[in-house]
This record gives structure tokens, sequence and C-alpha cells, in this order.
């Protein structure tokens, strides 16, 4: 039953550009796809770590930033796609030290300062980044000398790359070290007693996070072919911790569903009023109040309900 | 020369409008254990409603106060029925704030539209006063004037009567509070009243200084937020340290190195959190 549903679900994805019709449609599956591998990255800290960055977006920009200026300076395409992603595990380290120092409140509001540094940056540091204008990237990488300039050949490529995210976070939340963070999460100081390095485990996870930020931060920059200041604002890290937590944190399906959700959301509401901040706002408070589980969880919860529901209704019939 | 002076004197006007606006940021962080994330909104909001109430043909010194009183109002419906619902549950509170202040930041840019307001200084304290040889814009001074009697006020509110020991004891260990018989829940309610009443009046004090546009939420929060990590939660003392030091810097930073504005802004942010991550004059950490 479970293997059958993602043996469709990958058909259904692969299939995506001959069924969906229309460009315009394949773009916003890859958008879809490119904030759902940032979701994932987010969700290793926000659902598994249990710290919550309001930062991302200055990582996700930094990725963008650095393949952005090494095409330009004539860098291969390999190169600086590479490049961009060791800065942005650096930068990510860089974080990860300085916001390591405290937890929950602490640790939100570092990561906010943080990735609003970043977002000074790249907005004023002109001579550097060319401010409010953005740099534009010139040609998308062509892997193995196939080009990517079509929008269902992007797709495919993006499809991959989410495919491969998918899996390193499945084998992740799987792995000794995955049950280590959620131990560290839920029990931090019974961690320390058993041995482990608390502080190590959480930067490990930082790190991965912030190298499928990275991931995801590349993505968008080939895909947009632009990047400006916008991509780093605190609006942006908000988003992605929007679809983190509306689709349910701590879960694999979650950040997906939640990054579905929001894009569709905001292509839609953009495209009939011009407030998706105030639609972003009000999703956020509503999910908040009303299923701070997040959607995944909460609906596997509503069906639970349901089936019991029916089930002691049968037993009640049958008697 | 005298541009060193002009830098220093809006490095404290602004310090000044930073006070009010951090002070109430940082008793509701130290009482609640929230960053309120709306308290720049509740700035820009606060601007644009003295905006209104100026152009309804009140004087600038009532519509201030409207601003005031206007988000004292906003700030208590916020606490009292939205936060209030998830108490105890420190994250979805700080998450909820930020919605709002999607949702405040919109709504405002549906009413007031994108343009710049320009608000002229109220007509007694135009012009500048001779000093020492240099001039100084008696608005400004004004600004630090108010920052230093309201600071006293909070200070003596504090420090000498019964709901200012209330609250210090709230912030010291709210859980011990409660069982001595502190109302503590109505304290949260109190305080976040005080706090977005003197962000509200320090929004439209500061329009004739900044003017007011979309985006100044966005530049006055993440301000509060490195007053508060300098200062430290809860302090008073904290919150005016920190906002002459924050207004030092966002004024001499973009003059000295026009490209690190934010980076000179943020540094020293970061070595107090290395070095002394409660803050300066806090006594918990974060």
């Amino acid at each position: 039953m479970r293997r059958a549903a993602l043996a469709l679900a990958i058909i259904a994805l692969v299939t995506l550009p001959y069924w969906i019709g229309g460009s315009y449609y394949i773009n916003i599956a890859s958008q879809i796809l490119i904030w759902a591998v940032f979701a994932l990255g987010l969700n290793v800290l926000v659902g598994y770590g249990g710290l919550v960055s309001l930062g991302h977006a200055g990582l996700f920009g930094t990725a963008g930033y650095a393949a952005a200026w090494l095409v330009a300076a004539g860098v291969g395409q390999l190169a600086s796609g590479v490049g961009a992603i060791g800065l942005t595990v650096l930068m990510s380290a860089l974080f990860a030290v300085l916001a390591l120092r405290a937890t929950g409140i602490g640790f939100l509001m570092i990561t906010l300062a943080l990735g609003q540094i970043l977002w000074g940056i790249a907005y004023r540091w002109i001579s550097l980044t060319n401010g409010d204008n953005g740099i534009n990237v010139s040609a998308r990488p062509m892997p193995l000398g196939l080009s990517l300039a079509t929008p269902s050949a992007f797709y495919i490529a993006t499809l991959m790359v989410f495919g491969l995210a998918v899996a390193a976070m499945a084998s992740f939340v799987a792995s000794p070290f995955g049950a280590c963070l959620r131990g560290t999460r839920d029990q931090a100081r019974r961690m320390t007693a058993l041995g482990y390095d608390v502080w190590l485990i959480r930067f490990l996870a930082f790190l991965f996070s912030g190298f499928w930020t990275g991931i995801a931060g590349l993505l968008f920059c080939y895909y947009d072919q632009f990047v400006s200041p916008h991509l780093l604002t605190l609006s942006s890290s908000a988003e992605v911790l929007l679809m983190v937590i509306s689709g349910g944190s701590g879960t694999l399906l979650g950040p997906i569903a939640g990054a579905t959700l929001v894009v569709a959301m905001k292509t839609v509401a953009s495209a009939y009023i011009e407030r998706w901040n105030l639609v972003l706002g009000a999703i956020f408070v509503a999910i908040i109040m009303l299923m701070p589980e997040g959607l995944v969880p909460g609906s596997q919860r509503l069906w639970r309900w349901a089936r019991r529901g029916r089930d002691l209704a049968a037993a009640a019939t049958s008697r | 020369m005298s541009q060193w002076v002009v830098l220093a004197v809006n490095s404290f006007s602004f310090g000044g409008l930073l006070f009010l606006l951090s002070a109430g940021f940082s008793l509701i962080f130290g009482l609640m254990r929230i960053p309120n994330l709306t308290h720049g909104s509740l700035f820009m909001l606060g601007a644009y409603i003295g905006v209104t109430g100026l152009r309804l043909g009140l004087d600038f010194w009532s519509a201030a106060l409207l601003s005031g009183l206007a988000m004292a109002a906003l700030g208590g419906v916020i606490e009292r029925f939205l936060l209030r619902r998830l108490q105890g549950q420190e994250l979805p509170q700080v998450l909820m704030t930020l919605g709002l202040s999607f949702i405040i930041a919109d709504l405002c840019l549906m009413e007031w539209t994108g343009d710049p307001i320009s608000v002229s200084t109220p007509g007694a304290l135009r012009g500048v006063v001779p000093l020492l040889g240099f001039v100084f814009p008696i608005y400004r001074l004004a600004i630090v004037l108010i920052a230093v009697v309201i600071a006293a006020a909070l200070w003596l509110m504090l420090d000498w009567t019964r709901l200012g020991a209330m609250i210090r004891a709230g912030v010291d260990d709210a859980p011990i509070a409660r069982v001595m018989g502190v109302p503590v829940s109505r304290l949260f309610t109190t305080v976040f009243c005080l706090g977005a009443g003197l962000a509200g009046f320090a929004g439209m004090l500061g329009a004739p200084i900044l003017s007011v546009y979309p985006g100044l939420d966005a530049e006055m929060l993440p301000l509060a937020l490195i007053v508060v990590i300098l200062g430290g939660s809860g302090s008073l003392l904290g919150a005016l340290v920190g906002s002459f030091v924050v207004g030092v810097l966002y004024n001499f930073g973009p003059a000295l190195f026009p490209e690190l504005a934010y980076v000179v802004l943020f540094l020293p942010m970061l070595l107090v959190l290395v070095l002394r991550p409660q803050g300066l004059f806090g006594r918990q950490s974060l």
C-alpha cells in the first residue's frame, strides 16, 4: 500500500511535464521542489533539533550570491556551484558557532540578527552585491552537456536533486546521528549525562541543514537566473519556516506538503490580490492557533479520529 | 568638525527614540520571555495613526498621544486574546507575533500606500539653538529630553511602586511570583500595553526625523533586538545604555563605513553574545 503510493507519486512527478500542461505550471512545480528542498533543510534544525532558525534565508541567499559572483568572475559552472555550496557550509558553521550559544528563543533571536546582517550586506554593500539591482546569472549550467534552458529540462534536474534530498533526509532520520539529534531535542541534559557532546551534534546538524539550504539556494539562483537582496529578507525566512511548521515539523512529508501549500497559495494569491504578506501572516496565525502540529500530523490525527469514530459506530450497530 | 557634532546629536536623539521603543520590548522580553516581533510594526502603525490624527486636525502632541493610546489598546488586545491562548508555549507565541507583524505591515501598505509620508516638526520646536559655537536642532534635543524623562518615570515606577515591584518579581522568577500571589497574567497585559503604547508614541515622535514609510518596522525591529541583547532583557538601565550605543553606531557607522553599516551595527552584539551572553546588564542568560 505504502510502496504503491510511493511508486505512483514518483511516476506522477517524473511525468509531470507531460500532463500538467504549459510551461507556466512546470515552472511552478520547479519552484515547489526548490522550496521543498529548502524546507527539508530547515526541518533538520526545527523539527529534529528543536532549534528554530529565522536566519536561513541568509544562507539561502549566500549560496545564490556566491554562485552568481563566481559565474560572473568567469569560474566554470561546476567549480562555482561547488564553491557556492562550500561557502554556504562555511557560513552555516559561523552561524552555528554564534547561534548555538543559546537554544530556544535566544537561538531564534541570534539567527534572526545574523540573517539581517547578511541581508544588510546584500542590500548596502553595493560594490560587492550591486545592491537592490541584484546580479544576473547569464546562463544555467549544462551538466554532462545537457541543456537546462527549457522549463521541463530544468524541472527534471530539480526533481533529481529533490529526490536526493528526500533520500538524504530519510537516511538521516533513520541513522544513529538522527536519533542523537532527536535526543538532544527532547532530553538535552540526559544526552549529556550519557556522554554525548550535545553541542557537537547540534553543530553538525546545523551544517547538514546549511548544506541543503545552500543546494536550494543554488537551484533557485539557476531557476531565476537572478539574485537580489529580496531572497534574504526576514519574510523569506518566515516563509520557509511557515512551510515547515504548516506541513508538520519533524516529519519527512510535512515540509514538502508545506512548500506545496505555501507556493501554491502564493501563486494563486498573487494572481488575484497583491496582498501576499497579509495572507502569509493570516495563515501563520491560523495554523498556530488551530493546528499547531502542522497539516500532515494534524490530518493524520483527524483521519485516525474519523476512523475510530467509524469503527465505534460499526461496533455499536453490530452489537 | 561640525559634521561630527551633527552626527553626535543625531546619535543621541535616535538613541532616545530607540530607548522608547526598546524599553517596552525589553520589559516584555524580561517578563514574558518572548521577543515581541510586532514591536517594529507597532512603532510604524503608531506613526501612521499619528499622521492620520494630524490630517484630522489634531496638533502634533495630541496626535502622538493618540498613537500611544491606540497602540496600547492594540497591544492589550493582542496579548489578551491571542498570546494568552498560547500561554506557556513561547515558540508559538513568537511565531504568532511574527505573523501579526506581516498582517500589520500589509494593512498599513493598503491604508497609507507605499509613498513615504513626511511629518513636519511641531511649530514650537522648529529651529536651532546656538551653543558653544555649534547649532543644535531643538526638536532633536527635545526627543532626548523626553526619553530621559520617560526613562526616569519608568525607573521610579519599577523601583518605587507596588506595580514595579510585582513586575520585577515577575522578571526574576514568574512561577514563584505567581505562587506568592502576584497576578502575573494581569502583569503580562499591563506590561504589553505599556510597551506597545511607548512604541506607538515613539513612532510618532520619530516621524519628523525618520518620516513614515513601509519597511520602517523591519528597520526598527532588529535595532530593538540588538538593544535588548546588548543591554540584557528586562533591564531598564541596559535598554538605556544599549539604545545610546546603538544610536551612535547607527549614525556613525554609515558615515565611517558606508557599505558595512549593518556589520558595524551587529558586531558589538555578536561580541556581547560571545563574551557575556546574558547582556551587559542582564542577570539571566537568554
